[in-house]
């Protein structure tokens, strides 16, 4: 039965060869339609949203009053907060997103020498935390944090003969144990990238090296980072987008929008900040403002580490 | 090599292997510990003997079968959708020449560029005004045909569908829509083995979203629950700890089973991106 059927739809088709092309020719457009479709009502439609918004005293219940650029002038002179908040992500930019390249290079050299054993077993280590979500990582590092049972301390006190840190009380502690918990997530995986990276690296190149007496540091100084320099350049960029919306880790750790990142807010970031805004005191069109600032912070930063990338190359 | 910087090497290698699994570790001998007695001096190193009454625990404190479901169901709903609408957009942008294509290509890279946090408030808005809060749509929908898998599955299926095929497809009769069901998916396993984990992960561990759209202990996910129940708890974290290892479990076991393939995927597919 069944083949019969499909020959009757191969025949039928046959028959209709000239809708058959009709369709050739509308298809792509069909199957890119879905995509099209979000993409105006998911993507560019808030956009304009948003910036109409960030114009207006806009509460829960609905636009307000016109205020111009009120939002944005209030956030950058008299906000008590704002100002702090771009300093805040900054801090966990650097300590954060950064600082994991510095771990991340020299480990992707190590885990990419070709005489290394148990490459697969250290490379799906070193993806796991990629892949477990912040909630779980916070519930396991607040354990870790914990300003009297904690290991961490236990660790400083007891092996380091070190004075304890003040994990979750003290605004430098703060910063330090969400910059830690981006930085055990992320390395492992940054290497991966590298190591990604580092196997389109000619080997013959390391072999005329070592001819020449090149030791593994010279080699790693003089071949493997000038050729890494687009993918870091690429991860670099990623980093800074990320690393300045930081807000699941200090959210969790810090217990919600009701504590607004702990002592001193040490660990209210600008994305923190404009959570809590829009979604917990209801102001949206200052939450609106606040999203654009943020936006065209990473756009300047990102036009720096452009520039800067660029000066290195010449 | 010499010795000694080879011992060196293994070393550091090693000294990270141990950084990234402790906490894994750590976590399961936390969800053994009797509920009250979590914090002593020295901290817990060993196993103890209370995960199940700690399990208890949690179905006690939270309505944890529930918060499963709703995490299994929406991240299992938005990762087959995703891996359908991604493969049919990804199939249109590599085999397919048309007006727009260049369009649609700096559209992609332009909702890659924007960061999630830009429209927030007003996708809140628009959801309220979908009718679509407090339900699964707002973690599903918008992310079916997104840029991210569409790049992914159209850079794969450059390769991986021969245009003789097509042809050939086409003089047999079958319709473009039979063409991308019975040639292009069974040719894009691969592709859509990376794609689904990827989506998978990613809403299995999504907080933003439910936090926003489902934030009733009810009908939540797993991350906002165990949230919401780390927040409010006093005195026994057993059922915190426990929550937990049942959170980051799922995961491991798609991981571990595939970690080759999508470790291999991934980092290639984010450099070629």
């Amino acid at each position: 039965m069944k083949t019969i059927n499909q020959n009757a739809a191969l025949l039928k088709k046959y028959g209709n060869r000239k809708s058959t092309f009709k369709s050739h020719m509308l298809a792509p457009y069909i199957f890119i339609s879905p995509f099209i479709i979000s993409f105006l009502v998911f993507g560019l439609y808030p956009l304009g949203y948003s910036i109409t918004m960030s114009f207006w005293k806009w509460t829960t219940n609905g636009p307000q009053d016109f205020i111009g650029f009120k939002n944005y002038t209030r956030l950058l002179t008299t906000d008590p907060f704002f100002i702090r908040t771009l300093w805040t992500s900054f801090i966990l930019m650097i300590t954060g997103s950064g600082l994991q390249h510095v771990f991340a290079i020299p480990l992707a050299i190590f885990l990419n020498d070709h005489k290394i054993k148990g490459k697969d077993v250290f490379q799906l280590t070193y993806f796991l935390p990629y892949i477990t979500s912040t909630v779980s990582i916070v519930l396991i590092f607040a354990q870790l944090y914990d300003e009297n049972y904690g290991w961490l301390n236990y660790i400083l006190e007891n092996w380091l003969h070190l004075k304890p840190i003040h994990w979750l009380t003290s605004p430098v502690g703060i910063k330090s144990s969400i910059a830690i918990m981006l930085n055990w997530r992320f390395i492992g995986w940054n290497t991966l990238i590298y190591v990604a990276g580092l196997q389109s690296i000619d080997r013959s190149l390391y072999e005329a090296a070592e001819i020449d007496g090149a030791n593994k540091f010279q080699q790693a100084m003089k071949i493997t980072l000038p050729l890494l320099k687009p993918i870091i350049f690429f991860t670099l960029t990623l980093s800074i987008i990320g690393g300045f919306q930081v807000f699941d880790e200090p959210f969790v750790l810090l217990g919600g929008f009701t504590k607004l990142g702990g002592p001193q807010n040490a660990g209210l970031t600008t994305a923190f900040y404009l959570m809590a805004t829009g979604f917990e005191f209801g102001r949206l069109g200052k939450g609106s403002a606040i999203a654009w600032l943020m936006f065209l912070v990473i756009i300047v930063l990102n036009i720096i580490h452009k520039k800067i990338g660029h000066n290195e190359k010449n | 090599m010499t010795n000694g910087s080879k011992i060196l090497l293994y070393a550091v290698l090693i000294f990270f292997v141990f950084i990234f699994s402790f906490p894994f570790y750590y976590v399961f001998v936390l969800a053994s510990q009797e509920g009250t007695n979590m914090y002593t001096y020295p901290p817990h190193i060993f196993f103890n003997s209370y995960y199940l009454t700690n399990i208890i625990k949690l179905f006690e404190d939270i309505p944890f079968g529930i918060n499963f479901l709703n995490s299994a169901g929406i991240a299992t709903l938005a990762t087959f959708g995703t891996a359908f609408f991604c493969t049919m957009s990804g199939f249109a942008l590599a085999k397919y020449e048309f007006k727009g294509k260049k369009i649609i290509y700096t559209f992609m890279l332009s909702t890659i560029a924007i960061p999630t946090f830009l429209n927030i408030i007003p996708f809140f808005k628009m959801m309220i005004a979908f009718n679509w809060y407090g339900t699964w749509l707002p973690l599903i929908i918008p992310g079916l045909a997104n840029a991210f898998g569409i790049f992914l599955m159209a850079q794969f299926l450059k390769e991986a569908v021969p245009f003789d095929l097509l042809s050939a497809a086409r003089i047999d009769g079958l319709s473009e829509f039979g063409i991308l069901m019975k040639v292009v998916f069974p040719l894009a396993q691969a592709g859509l083995a990376i794609l689904m984990i990827v989506t998978f992960v990613g809403s299995w561990n999504n907080l933003l979203g439910p936090l926003i759209f489902l934030p009733q202990l009810l009908k939540t996910t797993i991350p906002v629950a165990l949230t919401l129940l780390f927040n409010n708890l006093e005195g026994d974290r057993g059922g915190l700890m426990a929550g937990n290892t049942l959170a980051i479990l799922p995961l491991m076991l798609v991981v571990l089973t595939f970690s080759k393939k999508i470790i291999a995927g991934l980092t290639a597919g984010s450099l070629k991106g």
